[in-house]
């Protein structure tokens, strides 16, 4: 799920780059190898991202995994919105994409692509609404960054960057696709409770 | 979006857009395996009917079904209603049992307004249709299958009806449908022209956001969308026009007159229709009509009207997405 309160609003001038565009790069690269490497050839492999900035990761993962593999790798976004567990206690959210490729997800090896690992919240919501679309052989997780502060007994498969955090920083990941730049900025929280 | 829908003049067009582009992904969920959501779960919905329906009242028990929710539904036929319960006491009754919303159809204008500002409950109310007054979700379903029709299903995402043309043709005065339909397009950028004849246009459609002509051949060349209502002969306590035949000859549709609509131009029902009166079987059964596609839809509009107003700690809308850590 998205990152938390924006870096540039929320008056965290003194936000730091910890992850730049060649970074993230060479980290996606690594995780494309990594999953071929545990899936033997990564032959039954399914992307899922997590909208909004997973899905640009799970999309940019499917292309280098095409380049390894030389094969098309399906790829798709899972909305976890409506299974999260904090509805209640906030307005009704507009809803983000769920793309299940055409083959579906039965006995498939599904990878969720998010950006940020945080409470762990996001990926039981997640694992929920896979049980809705199919049943996958296996589910593995990949994530741009693990900040820690788990709530939930939830780890990632692949990570790119383990980030130690305090609950008092933030955590925000710009993509092309949707801020203009690839960076991952750590900066500190100013009043916002929103964690 | 307010915490209630009582008119779809509630709506801005933020609104509006929001629930088509919510209906949009809950579309998607009819073609799951597991056609269900957990979103509800726990919360009550009273399904409370004054007045006949089939098509509204399953819609709204298959939506809210859908979205996990608790349906009660009651009918007046055989409850307490009969006996001579008032409305107020019904409320009181439906208060008690912890309803979070009634959805409420009701032959007088104007009861959901009642119910939604009279102190008697706290839950949300839909108006599932008032008399002539309103049927809110009934134009948002109309609005959502013009938008996937006319500007495309992810095309649409986003988008009002700017510069459609709908034209909504026969019993006006009698129709909540044409009211809300009218409201709601306007705010949606369409265009909207209605046809009737002078016995059924209401009082007070000069304020109305829309033209209104007696011709329909006229019009249809300058159609995107043809609206047929059903003539409502249960709600006619006078001779409005003189014979069936002469009204269906004026303003019912055939397969001669569609062919005079532009090529991509569709019919639309809201239904039930009565073949061979404002339409012919040959119109009802073209692939251009899309009396069966507007019921599949009906279902996806009103899921997310649902969610949007129950969904959250606060029905809210106009409202841009949060964002937050996870």
């Amino acid at each position: 799920m998205d990152t938390s309160t924006d870096a540039s609003t929320a008056g965290n001038t003194d936000a730091r780059p910890v992850l730049e565009g060649p970074d993230i790069a060479r980290v996606l690269t690594r995780i494309a190898h990594e999953i071929v490497e545990r899936a033997k050839g990564a032959e039954d492999v399914v992307l899922l991202g997590i909208p909004t900035r997973g899905v640009f990761l799970a999309r940019r993962l499917a292309e280098k995994l095409e380049e390894i593999t030389g094969r098309k790798i399906p790829v798709g976004s899972l909305d976890i919105t409506m299974y999260r567990d904090d509805l209640r206690m906030k307005p009704a959210r507009a809803l983000g994409r769920t793309e299940i490729p055409a083959d579906g997800l039965d006995g498939r090896l599904v990878v969720l692509v998010d950006d940020v690992l945080f409470s762990g919240r996001t990926i039981r919501a997640a694992l929920d609404a896979l049980g809705d679309l199919g049943r996958p052989r296996a589910v593995q997780l990949a994530v741009l960054v693990d900040r820690g502060h788990r709530e939930l007994p939830i780890r990632a498969d692949y990570v790119g960057k383990n980030l130690p955090t305090s609950l008092r920083e933030t955590v925000k990941v710009q993509l092309a696709e949707e801020d203009g730049r690839d960076t991952v900025l750590l900066g500190s929280k100013q009043q916002t409770t929103g964690a | 979006m307010k915490r209630h829908l009582i008119s779809a003049a509630d709506l801005t067009r933020d609104d509006a857009v929001l629930v088509l582009d919510t209906a949009e992904e809950m579309a998607r969920v009819a073609d799951r395996p597991i056609k269900k959501l957990p979103t509800l779960r726990g919360r009550t919905i009273v399904n409370l009917f004054f007045e006949d329906s089939t098509r509204t009242r399953i819609s709204f028990e298959a939506a809210a079904k859908r979205l996990s929710a608790d349906v009660i539904n009651f009918s007046a036929k055989g409850s307490s209603v009969s006996k001579g319960e008032s409305l107020k006491d019904t409320a009181l009754t439906l208060e008690a049992m912890g309803a979070d919303a009634v959805v409420i159809r009701h032959p007088a204008s104007g009861a959901p307004y009642r119910l939604a500002n009279s102190g008697w409950i706290d839950s949300t109310v839909v108006n599932a249709g008032d008399g002539t007054h309103e049927h809110p979700t009934q134009a948002l379903l109309d609005a959502f299958t013009l938008r996937r029709r006319l500007v495309g299903r992810d095309a649409g995402m986003g988008k009002g009806l700017d510069g459609r043309r709908v034209t909504i043709v026969g019993d006006v005065l009698h129709s909540r449908v044409a009211r809300s339909n009218v409201l709601l397009l306007h705010t949606l950028g369409a265009e909207v022209t209605l046809v009737a004849p002078p016995t059924l246009v209401p009082v007070g459609v000069e304020s109305w956001p829309c033209e209104v002509s007696y011709d329909l051949d006229a019009v249809l060349p300058k159609s995107d969308a043809v609206m047929m209502l059903r003539v409502q002969r249960e709600r006619m306590n006078a001779a409005f026009f003189p014979t069936e035949r002469e009204y269906s000859r004026r303003y019912g549709l055939n397969g001669h007159r569609m062919a005079k609509m532009p090529g991509e131009a569709i019919v639309m029902h809201p239904g039930p229709m009565v073949r061979g009166m404002e339409i012919t079987a040959e119109v009802a059964d073209s692939d251009r009509c899309t009396a069966v596609e507007q019921v599949a839809n009906g279902v996806s509009a009103r899921m997310a009207v649902l969610y949007l107003l129950l969904g959250g700690s606060e029905p809210a809308i106009s409202t841009t997405r949060t964002e937050e850590n996870n």
